[in-house]
């Protein structure tokens, strides 16, 4: 491995750890574009920095950058307290002027004679390529007593991103909490500048920690695991960029943490989007199937008792169902031996009976609570029932028969099924 | 037409632009979905420009604004699936489709024009120079017939969806519930926006496009209350920071855009610290007033219970105010003949009895 690709590797990684960690903690308090502003803010401070010192070194742009973030978050907390600008104004605000002033000043100092302001513009979109065993240490000497403070600070810092009046009243100092945080996330902003640039920086700190969020409600478990998806991002972005010709190493780190957002998104067990519309899918196939179920359970009471064949076509006009679905749910249904196919039409097997004379029993006996006990109407009980008959489950039916003295008929007089009969 | 009233009249429009739909954007909380915009189009740019092969404005401005609706629709689809707050589904979006971009022009298009920093910060100095010819016909500055159409197009639109925008912004539940479609009302602001982004900033840049979206708007919600005064304050201070900023940068000679930017940050502070009703100076004086008439009434709730006149260092021990703050409490009571001296002490006179009885204190009672 060259020293060159060593160097952006980790660099690359560092930086998406800090990134991960100072972005979790952003993410809970609504700051995720907090990093955006700032980072736009740092440009006068780079570009004063340059002219006072009169040279490019790594520290006094980063001093520079540094104060100038502070600068623009400390307007911005300003302003918020102060008027009623809100928060996602006072970030633009910050964003657009401060960012105007810096080009005031890259242009005027581009303009003035003996101004070689060449390198400052890679600030813009950044330059991994072009990290230094200088910049590394730099970075290292910054990123790690930042590191170290939050595993130090952790237990202060979760209770101010949860509940910043219970940690008040706690006695915790907030306010200087707060600006600590704050002042965190601006380092770890204008660390990595260089090699992002500014305008994908923010993407550092929200993505690694809106995947992390998919995986775990654990703050304890969120902050590292965002560390570890920026660090991982950050590497393999560095690495794409190094192998792939014309990647620039920004992007590539910015699409890779996007990718391990959107597969966490999607994939994450409790909260992925695939796995909900997969538990979404299974409700409404068994509500359909239930409905199915009483329906055939209802034409065999309608002919006077006992399972009839009832064809497709008059099931179809009783639910207002796409034919598609009904398909789907009667396959279900035969798969598992509750409905039979027979020449004139669709049956209840014996067990399907059972089944059925289940969900019929749960939704008139709760349309008998309805009535009973909220002294509903009659015919306004019916469609509360039709949800609450996929709902409630064995112990409720239970304690429902209990409570009403086990009736036998329900409030429009049609017969309550017993327990386990058809 | 000489190269800075082309400069000023661009800018004009554009700031007019911009103000008009910020003030929408500032009000629903979306103030960086500007921001956001005007990077996430960098993509549609490129791949109008990979199929046509050319520069032409038309087809760019049909990516960009394809892609900026896709960049509206991605936050909120974000948003809606409840995983992610909307702020931090803009900060997921817009880096995301502006890093395809950037690869996709520094992969394919690198050899060619297609400059990132004169897409992302196209200057407008250079507006007056670029000119549209129809048929052989010189008619002046492209970038004036793109930003005035533009602008014209707003305009329209923000008069005919006056109600519409306003009741969507204030009370979308009201909205929706007589029927106005504030989702749909939605879509066409953003599709507004994406425009306008994209039509303005390749003449005068990005971040002008960006500073104009929300920092006259923003200094014009410290100054009114009112809507439509709002809109009109709101363009007039874009117009302001226009002409401030041309004047800037000739005098410094430095970038425009970004000066116009710097002198519409400079009128938000003024707001800011100035604003009649607002502004930080007003605040603090009305919190001043305030304090005075309650310590003024503190102490006059005092001289009614005590009954015989009380001397001075009695009431400087009482409240334990430092000598100063009495004395500037004492003189205004005095002043107004609510307060008087009396052998050597002091005591509340009949007006003072009066004015605490017109302030609601007579059943109060303010014992040691």
């Amino acid at each position: 491995m060259s020293l060159a690709l060593r160097n952006v590797l980790l660099g690359a990684s560092l930086l998406g750890m800090l990134g991960g960690v100072l972005g979790s903690f952003a993410l809970l308090r609504r700051q995720s574009l907090l990093s955006d502003s700032v980072a736009h803010a740092s440009l006068p401070g780079v570009v004063l920095a340059f002219v006072l010192t009169g040279s490019k070194d790594p520290l006094a742009l980063l001093l520079g950058a540094l104060a100038a973030g502070v600068a623009g978050a400390l307007f911005i907390l300003l302003v918020t307290r102060q008027s009623r600008i809100r928060e996602d104004s006072a970030f633009g605000i910050v964003l657009s002027v401060f960012f105007g002033v810096g080009i005031v000043l890259l242009t005027w100092v581009q303009r003035s004679p003996g101004g070689n302001q060449t390198g400052l513009d890679r600030f813009l979109f950044g330059q991994a390529a072009t990290l230094m065993a200088s910049d590394l240490r730099l970075m290292a000497l910054f990123g790690v007593p930042a590191l170290l403070l939050v595993f130090l600070l952790f237990k202060e810092f979760k209770l101010l991103s949860f509940d910043r009046g219970f940690a008040a009243s706690l006695g915790r100092p907030v306010r200087a909490l707060e600006m600590l945080l704050t002042a965190l996330l601006v380092l770890v902003v204008v660390l990595g500048l260089q090699t992002v640039g500014i305008i994908l920086m923010v993407a550092t700190l929200v993505a690694p920690a809106a995947a992390a969020r998919q995986w775990t409600d654990d703050l304890a478990l969120m902050v590292p695991l965002a560390g570890l998806i920026g660090g991982v991002s950050g590497a393999v972005g560095a690495l794409a960029s190094h192998v792939l010709p014309q990647m620039p190493t920004g992007p590539a780190i910015v699409l890779v943490a996007t990718a391990a957002f959107v597969l966490s998104l999607l994939a994450a067990p409790r909260r992925g989007l695939v796995g909900e519309l997969l538990r979404r899918r299974g409700v409404s196939l068994r509500i359909r199937r239930e409905n199915l179920l009483k329906d055939l359970y209802s034409e065999g009471e309608a002919a006077g008792g006992g399972r009839v064949a009832v064809p497709l076509a008059r099931l179809l006009a009783r639910r207002d169902m796409p034919r598609r679905c009904l398909r789907r749910a009667l396959r279900s249904l035969t798969g598992a031996g509750l409905v039979e196919r027979t020449p004139l039409g669709l049956r209840l097997s014996p067990a399907g009976e059972v089944a059925a004379a289940g969900v019929v029993r749960k939704h008139r006996l709760w349309e008998t609570y309805l009535s009973r006990f909220l002294e509903l109407d009659g015919d306004h009980v019916h469609r509360d029932a039709e949800d609450m008959e996929h709902v409630l489950g064995d112990d409720e039916v239970a304690a429902l028969e209990e409570r009403l003295g086990h009736p036998t008929v329900d409030p429009h007089g049609e017969p309550i099924p017993p327990r386990g009969a058809p | 037409m000489s190269p800075a009233v082309a400069i000023l009249l661009v800018g004009g429009a554009v700031a007019a632009s911009c103000a008009l739909l910020g003030t929408f954007l500032v009000l629903r909380r979306l103030a960086l979905l500007g921001d956001a915009i005007s990077h996430s189009v960098l993509p549609g740019i490129a791949i109008a420009f990979l199929l046509t092969g050319t520069r032409n404005t038309l087809p760019m401005l049909a990516g960009a604004g394809a892609l900026g609706v896709l960049t509206v629709f991605l936050v909120e689809a974000l948003g809606r699936s409840r995983r992610v707050r909307e702020d931090a589904s803009i900060g997921l979006v817009f880096p995301a489709l502006f890093s395809i971009g950037v690869i996709l022009v520094s992969r394919f298009a690198y050899h060619v024009d297609l400059d990132l920093d004169c897409v992302l910060y196209g200057e407008i100095a250079y507006a007056p120079w670029d000119l549209l010819t129809l048929g052989g016909r010189e008619l002046g500055p492209r970038a004036l017939w793109v930003s005035g159409g533009i602008l014209l197009a707003n305009l329209v639109l923000v008069i005919a969806l006056y109600k519409e925008l306003k009741l969507g912004t204030f009370d979308p539940g009201l909205a929706a519930a007589l029927g106005f479609s504030p989702v749909l009302v939605h879509y066409v602001l953003m599709s507004a926006v994406s425009v306008t982004v994209v039509g303005s900033f390749e003449s005068v840049g990005a971040i002008l496009v960006v500073a104009m979206l929300v920092v006259p708007p923003a200094a014009a919600s410290l100054l009114t209350e009112r809507l439509s005064r709002m809109l009109v304050l709101a363009v007039l201070l874009g117009l302001a920071s226009t002409a401030g900023g041309y004047g800037v940068a000739r005098l410094l000679d430095c970038s425009i855009a970004g000066a116009m930017a710097a002198v519409a940050g400079l009128l938000f502070l003024i707001a800011f610290l100035f604003s009649p009703s607002q502004g930080l100076v007003a605040r603090l004086l009305r919190r001043r007033r305030l304090r005075a008439r309650l310590a003024g009434q503190l102490l006059m709730l005092h001289l009614r219970e005590s009954g015989a006149p009380r001397p001075r260092a009695d009431l400087e021990r009482r409240f334990g105010w430092d000598p100063a703050t009495l004395d500037r409490v004492l003189r205004r009571l005095r002043a107004e003949g609510l307060v008087a001296a009396e052998n050597g002490g002091l005591r509340l006179t009949a007006g003072g009895g009066l004015a605490l009885r017109e302030a609601g204190l007579d059943q109060v009672a303010h014992r040691d």
